[in-house]
């Protein structure tokens, strides 16, 4: 049955997202520059895990951190158990510790921990120290500005990657205009972070190529250009699409941030709002467009 | 509540090892008057020497000058005693859990090789605070001690984990032979701090006369410490903002030991 937001179709169907494995870190400084220098590295070129090898982005600003400094929330996540600490040693290692001012904590209270602090206080060389806080251990790094300070231990949960929805619109402008309204509305949801540039895909894609070499090509289906040379999935007036994807603690924060976004997307010279899946063959969550929309969504 | 007020006064000393909310815990108030104490070399009963009032729950009040009652609250896991008055010897020694809050002074060995929970004293306390017993590899391993007076000598001695804030003076030989963990001290160090440490940080706000086997490093700003004084904040202890965020000379010792302790000063320049 099709449902209509301010005359915007909302396709019945269903986003397919996937089990990940996430953490949340906090990251401090002197001021709120340098925290976010220190985020922008760490999240920088991890938008899919089938290029970057982890997903991550920036959840927002902390304003009770441990240590009194501004902060940045940082949401961190992979496909494996085992990825997550070795993605994590390698960006906060070169990203939060290079960076001036910054410590470094658990966001995440969580059964499963992973050692970052406890692998990258070898880098001390043995003037490495800990200091137990609260039940928290905590390691002092000697650096050449000072003190580098990072927890022990980071929480890590089972998570949800690849939620995402799809904006069909009447050209470009208008279709960023909408998914740019989407990313600013979804940005109050917590528990989730867009990976991508601004929150925003224009190269979504299908998992299959007709050359060997690769595992994921164009979506040929939502391409405008080639809508008179495949079977299109474009209706009649749709002259671009761009996608959001979304990574989440749990599956509820993705579903909110789904409908916080469609919702905010809903505007003319928008055509329709489908989502992306693989006739739910491959994905364990399936994120269906108008059950997250419920009753919530004005006819 | 259990209330217990001292009704005799005496200058011989009562062990008191069954005060702790454990040992109350379920019992009715005459069980409770028949806990033994040891009074000198004489086995007596808690009644003998207290009023004893309430209803056996985990939380326990004592009244009176207890100066000479020792071991209060020692070895506790759980529960909270509160004493309005003085506390004799090590009260609290080796306590596990739970809190103990003393509105008056403390005899020596208070907190001794405690391993966990917290210890409020809002008057002085005496020798070996959250210190070593004489043999014993290390003091204090882990928990919370705090002190609104002065502390004698050896506060902090050989600890291994936790911290201690003393907010007046603290005696000769704070922190001798710490292995680990945090002292702060606010109203000064008595002679020869820190010595023989081998790991360890030693926190003072007034400047401190040290010992040459210490070595000058830097001025900075230790990102641990804002989270100490953050925490003690949490815990109800006044912090001045310009003590969070500001500098702190740091010394390197004791070298006559491993070294890898430190002195931190707090730099007003």
């Amino acid at each position: 049955m099709a449902l209509l937001i301010n005359g915007v179709e909302i396709e019945d169907t269903f986003a397919e997202a996937f089990k990940m494995w996430g953490t949340r870190v906090i990251i401090t400084a002197k001021n709120r520059k340098w925290a976010w220098e220190a985020a922008t590295k760490m999240t920088g070129f991890a938008t899919s895990v089938i290029g970057c090898k982890c997903e991550a982005g920036i959840e927002g600003d902390v304003e009770d951190t441990l240590d009194g400094r501004p902060g940045v929330s940082v949401l961190f996540f992979t496909p494996s158990k085992d990825d997550l600490p070795k993605r994590l040693m390698e960006r906060i290692g070169q990203t939060v510790m290079t960076c001036p001012t910054t410590a470094c904590f658990n966001g995440l209270e969580a059964a499963d921990k992973l050692s970052i602090g406890g692998q990258l206080r070898y880098f001390g060389d043995g003037y490495q120290g800990s200091k137990l806080v609260n039940g928290r251990r905590f390691w002092r790094i000697p650096v050449m500005e000072g003190e580098f300070l990072i927890e022990a231990k980071l929480g890590m949960q089972r998570s949800v990657g690849g939620g995402n929805f799809l904006v069909l619109g009447e050209d470009p402008d208008v279709t960023l205009e909408a998914t740019e309204r989407a990313v600013e509305a979804m940005k109050q949801v917590r528990g989730m972070i867009l990976p991508f540039p601004g929150g925003i895909v224009r190269s979504g894609s299908k998992t299959r190529s007709k050359y060997k070499f690769l595992i994921a090509s164009t979506n040929d289906a939502f391409c405008p250009t080639l809508r008179g040379c495949v079977q299109s999935e474009l209706p009649e007036g749709v002259n671009s699409v761009l996608e959001i994807v979304i990574d989440g603690l749990n599956v509820q924060a993705v579903e909110e941030a789904t409908r916080v976004g469609i919702l905010a997307a809903c505007i003319p010279g928008i055509r329709r709002i489908t989502a992306g899946n693989y006739g739910g063959t491959l994905g364990q969550f399936k994120i269906d467009l108008h059950r997250v929309l419920g009753e919530a969504a004005p006819a | 509540m259990t209330r217990l007020t001292l009704n005799i006064q005496s200058n011989y000393p009562l062990e008191a090892e069954a005060i702790t909310p454990e040992k109350f815990s379920g019992k009715s108030v005459a069980e409770i008057a028949g806990l033994p104490v040891l009074y000198g070399n004489e086995q007596c009963q808690i009644g003998d020497f207290f009023t004893v009032n309430g209803n056996g729950s985990e939380g326990i009040e004592l009244e009176g000058d207890l100066a000479h009652v020792k071991y209060i609250g020692a070895g506790m896991r759980q529960g909270k005693i509160t004493i309005h008055g003085n506390a004799g010897m090590h009260l609290g020694a080796q306590i596990h859990g739970g809190e103990i809050e003393v509105h008056g002074n403390t005899g020596d060995w208070a907190g001794a090789e405690m391993t966990g929970g917290t210890i409020r004293i809002h008057g002085n306390a005496g020798h070996g605070l959250g210190g070593a017993y004489r043999g014993s590899r290390h003091g204090m391993n882990r928990g919370f001690i705090w002190v609104g007076g002065n502390t004698g000598n050896e506060t902090g001695a050989l600890m291994r984990r936790g911290l201690i804030v003393v907010q007046g003076r603290t005696g000769d030989f704070t922190g001798a032979f710490m292995l680990a963990g945090t002292v702060i001290n606010f109203g000064g160090l008595g002679s020869r701090p820190g010595a023989g440490m081998k790991y360890g940080t030693l926190v003072t706000y007034q400047e401190p006369e040290l010992l040459p086997t210490f070595h000058y490093d830097c001025v900075y700003q230790p990102g641990f410490l804002r989270l100490i004084l953050n925490d003690l904040r949490r815990r109800g202890v006044s912090v001045a903002d310009e003590l969070v965020g500001g500098n702190y000379r740091r010394y390197s010792g004791d070298f006559t030991s491993l070294g890898k302790g430190e002195i931190l000063v707090y730099d007003q320049h």
